[in-house]
C-alpha cells in the first residue's frame, strides 16, 4: 500500500539533502573536533539522501503501486490570494490588499457563492482595520496610493 | 519559600483585573480555535506573537499559554459532535465521541470530556507546582551537552512513536534540521543557505513556518474534501451524564491525566501523543474492549483528560529548564526572551510572579474552561454551524496579516505562500504527521544551534544518548513501538 507515495517521497527527500550539499559546498567542514559551519549542512545532507534511498528502496521491493490524487486548484488560488496580499500591502495599503485577497482566496473553494463573498471581503475588510488598525494599533495605513 | 506562600503570592498574581482579564481572552480564544478545525493553537500563537510585544510579560504569557489549554477542550466538541478533528490532540476522541452523539448522549459526551479536561487540569497544574521547583534545581547542572541530548532524544522517541512511519519520521527530524540552518550561523557568522536574500539572513521565522507549512497547507487539504460536514447537533437536549456514565469515567480520567503528564514531561511528545496513547491503554485493560469505537465513554474521558494533562505538563521543561517539549512550547520560549525574561531553571527563583502567577492562571483558566464548556457549550455548537467556504477566506487572512506583522516585510508573506505549497506536498506523501511533525521541526530548529561536541562525556548526557541508541535498536528489530492513529 502506498508506495507510489512513498517513492516520491524517498524522491523528494534525496532531492532535497542534494540541495543541501549544493548548497553547502562553499562552506567550510572542518573535523569533528574543529567543526566548521559546512560540517552540519553537509552531515544532513548526506543523512538526508541514506533515509530518502532507505525509503525508495523499501517502496520499490513491495510495488503495490496506488495512484495518488492530486488537488491543485485550492492550493493554487490559496497561494495567489497570499502572494496578492504581500505584494498589494506594502504599496497599496491594507483594505486594497485585502479586497484583493478575498475573492481570490474564496475562489478556492468549490461552493463559494459570489454574493457571499462580496459580503464577506467587505465585512471582514472592515472587521480587519478596526481591530488591528483601530484597536491593535499596529502601523498600517488604511489606503495608500 | 514553601509551596503554599508561593501559590499565595501566584494567585495575588493571577487575580489581578488585568491578568484575569487575559486568562479570559487566552481560554476564550483557545477554545474557539479548539472547536474550528483546520485552525491551531501554534499557528494561533504564532499570529498573536508579535501583538504580545506590545503587553507586558506576566499578562502575555498568561494569555498564550491559556489559548494552548484552552484548545485542547475547544478540539473535543467539534471531534464528539462533527466526527472531525478540531485540533489533532482530540483526532482519537471521534472513536467513541461521535458514536455516543449519534446514540443521542451528545450531551453526555460533551460534559465527560469538559470534566475530564478540568481534573485534568487540576492535577496538572498541581503538579507543576510541586514538581516544577525541584526539577529547576537540578537542572541548574545542565549544560548544552545535557539540552542536546535531551532534545535528540525526544526528536528520536517522538519520530520513532509516532503513528505512521518511523523512517519517513526520522527523515523529516533531518528536513526541520535543515530549514533551521537557514540564516547566520552562530559560531562563525557566516550565512547558510541564504542565497543572498538578505531576509532569509536572519533565519525563517517561527511565524512564517507554523503558518506557512501547518496552516495553510491544511487549508488547502480540507477544500479537496468533497462532502459538507454537518454538525450532529440533534439531540443536545440534557448536557449532564448519568451516574454510571460519571462512575466509569472516573478512573480513565485519572489514567489519561497520569499517560498525559508523562508525556507531557518527555520533550519531543505531546498532548496528541498522550491522547491516543490513553485511548490505547484503556482499550487494552478495558473488561469489554469490544465496546471501543461503538461509544464506550471510557473513549472520551481517558484521552481528554492526556491532552490536557500533557498540555500543562509540557510546561514544566519550558519553564524551568528552558527546553521546550512542543512546537507551541518553542512560541512560549520565544515570547519569553522578547519579554526579556531568560528561561532555565532560574525562572522559578528568580521570577517568582512570573512562574507562580503562570501556575496559578492555569488554574483559574481551566476553571473558566470548565464554565466556558459546561453551561456555554451551546455557543460553541452554534459556530460549528458556520460553513467552512466562510471561515476559510477569514483564516487566509489572519495568516496575511499575521505573517506581515512580524517585520512589516512582505517577504515573509511570499514565504509563507512557498512553504505552504511545501507543506502540501508533504501532507500528499504522508510525511507531515500533524502537529507531531510541527514539533519535531521546532525543536529541531533550535537543536540545531547547539553545539554537537560533547554529549559522552558528560553523564546526564550519555543517559539520554544511550536511550536515543536503545530507542533507535527497537525500530530497527521491528519491534512495534508505534501507536497507530485509527485502531
Amino acid at each position: 500500500m502506498h508506495l507510489h507515495r512513498d517513492i516520491l517521497a524517498a524522491l523528494l527527500f534525496i532531492a532535497i539533502g542534494a540541495f543541501a550539499l549544493y548548497g553547502a559546498r562553499g562552506y567550510p567542514v572542518g573535523t569533528a573536533m574543529q567543526m566548521g559551519p559546512g560540517y552540519f549542512p553537509v552531515a544532513l545532507g548526506w543523512l538526508l539522501i541514506l533515509l530518502g534511498a532507505l525509503v525508495g528502496v523499501r517502496a520499490a521491493r513491495a510495488r503495490d503501486w496506488q495512484p495518488l490524487a492530486w488537488d491543485w486548484r485550492p492550493l493554487a488560488w490559496i497561494s495567489v490570494s497570499i502572494l496578492a496580499f504581500g505584494f498589494l500591502m506594502p504599496r497599496f495599503g491594507l483594505v486594497p490588499a485585502l479586497l484583493a485577497m478575498f475573492p481570490l482566496a474564496a475562489a478556492a473553494g468549490r461552493q463559494s457563492r459570489w454574493h457571499e463573498v462580496v459580503v464577506l471581503t467587505l465585512v471582514m475588510s472592515g472587521f480587519a482595520a478596526a481591530v488591528f488598525v483601530y484597536g491593535l494599533k499596529l502601523p498600517y495605513r488604511l489606503v495608500a496610493f | 519559600m514553601g509551596v503554599i506562600e508561593s501559590l499565595a503570592l501566584g494567585f495575588q498574581v493571577a487575580l489581578s483585573a488585568q491578568n484575569l482579564a487575559y486568562c479570559f481572552a487566552g481560554v476564550a480564544l483557545g477554545t474557539l480555535i479548539g472547536v474550528l478545525p483546520g485552525i491551531g493553537p501554534l499557528s494561533t500563537i504564532g499570529l498573536l506573537f508579535p501583538i504580545t510585544f506590545y503587553l507586558p510579560s506576566i499578562p502575555a504569557l498568561i494569555m498564550l499559554a491559556g489559548i494552548y489549554y484552552g484548545a485542547q477542550y475547544g478540539g473535543a466538541i467539534t471531534s464528539i459532535l462533527l466526527n472531525l478533528p478540531g485540533e489533532t490532540s482530540s483526532a482519537v476522541t471521534c472513536l467513541d465521541g461521535y458514536p455516543m452523539a449519534r446514540g443521542g448522549r451528545a450531551g453526555a459526551a460533551l460534559a465527560i470530556s469538559a470534566l475530564a479536561s478540568f481534573l485534568a487540569g487540576c492535577l496538572g497544574t498541581l503538579l507543576i507546582a510541586l514538581a516544577g521547583p525541584p526539577l529547576g534545581e537540578w537542572a541548574l547542572a545542565f549544560g548544552s551537552a545535557e539540552y542536546f541530548s535531551l532534545m535528540l532524544m525526544g526528536l528520536v522517541g517522538s519520530a520513532v512513536l509516532t503513528q505512521g512511519d518511523a523512517v519517513k519520521g526520522l527523515a523529516m527530524v533531518v528536513v526541520g534540521l535543515l530549514i533551521g540552518l537557514i540564516g547566520t550561523d552562530v559560531n562563525s557568522g557566516l550565512p547558510r543557505y541564504a542565497f543572498d536574500v538578505p531576509e532569509l539572513v536572519d533565519g525563517v521565522g517561527f511565524t512564517v513556518i507554523a503558518v506557512g507549512l501547518f496552516a495553510v497547507a491544511e487549508i488547502a487539504t480540507n477544500l479537496e474534501r468533497r462532502e459538507p460536514q454537518t454538525a450532529y447537533t440533534g439531540a443536545l437536549t440534557s448536557i449532564m451524564p448519568n451516574a454510571a456514565e460519571l462512575a466509569r469515567s472516573f478512573w480513565p480520567a485519572m489514567r489519561g491525566t497520569g499517560v498525559g503528564a508523562f508525556f507531557g514531561l518527555l520533550p519531543g511528545t505531546g498532548p496528541a501523543l498522550s491522547s491516543f496513547a490513553a485511548y490505547m491503554l484503556e482499550k487494552k485493560i478495558a473488561r469489554e474492549p469490544a465496546r471501543f469505537g461503538k461509544g464506550a465513554i471510557e473513549g472520551v474521558a481517558a484521552p481528554e483528560a492526556a491532552n490536557n494533562a500533557a498540555a500543562q505538563a509540557s510546561f514544566i521543561p519550558t519553564l524551568t529548564l528552558g527546553i521546550p517539549g512542543t512546537a507551541v512550547m518553542t512560541l512560549m520560549l520565544g515570547a519569553m526572551v522578547m519579554q526579556g525574561v531568560t528561561p532555565g531553571p532560574q525562572v522559578v527563583t528568580g521570577n517568582p510572579e512570573l512562574f507562580w502567577g503562570i501556575v496559578a492562571s492555569m488554574w483559574i483558566g481551566n476553571l473558566m474552561l470548565l464554565v466556558l464548556n459546561l453551561p456555554l457549550v451551546g455557543v460553541w455548537v452554534r459556530l460549528l454551524r458556520i460553513p467552512y467556504r466562510w471561515l476559510f477566506p477569514c483564516v487566509v487572512m489572519f495568516c496575511c496579516i499575521g505573517n506581515y506583522a512580524v517585520n512589516n516585510n512582505p517577504v515573509d508573506v511570499y514565504l509563507c505562500a512557498a512553504l505552504g505549497v511545501f507543506g502540501y506536498v508533504l501532507a500528499k506523501l504522508e510525511c507531515v504527521l500533524g502537529p507531531l511533525m510541527e514539533e519535531h521541526l521546532r525543536r529541531a530548529m533550535l537543536l540545531s544551534r547547539g553545539d554537537p561536541t560533547v554529549f559522552f562525556t558528560r553523564p546526564i548526557s550519555l543517559v539520554f544518548m544511550v536511550a536515543t541508541v536503545l530507542v533507535l535498536l527497537f525500530t530497527v528489530k521491528g519491534l512495534d513501538l508505534r501507536v497507530h492513529r485509527r485502531g
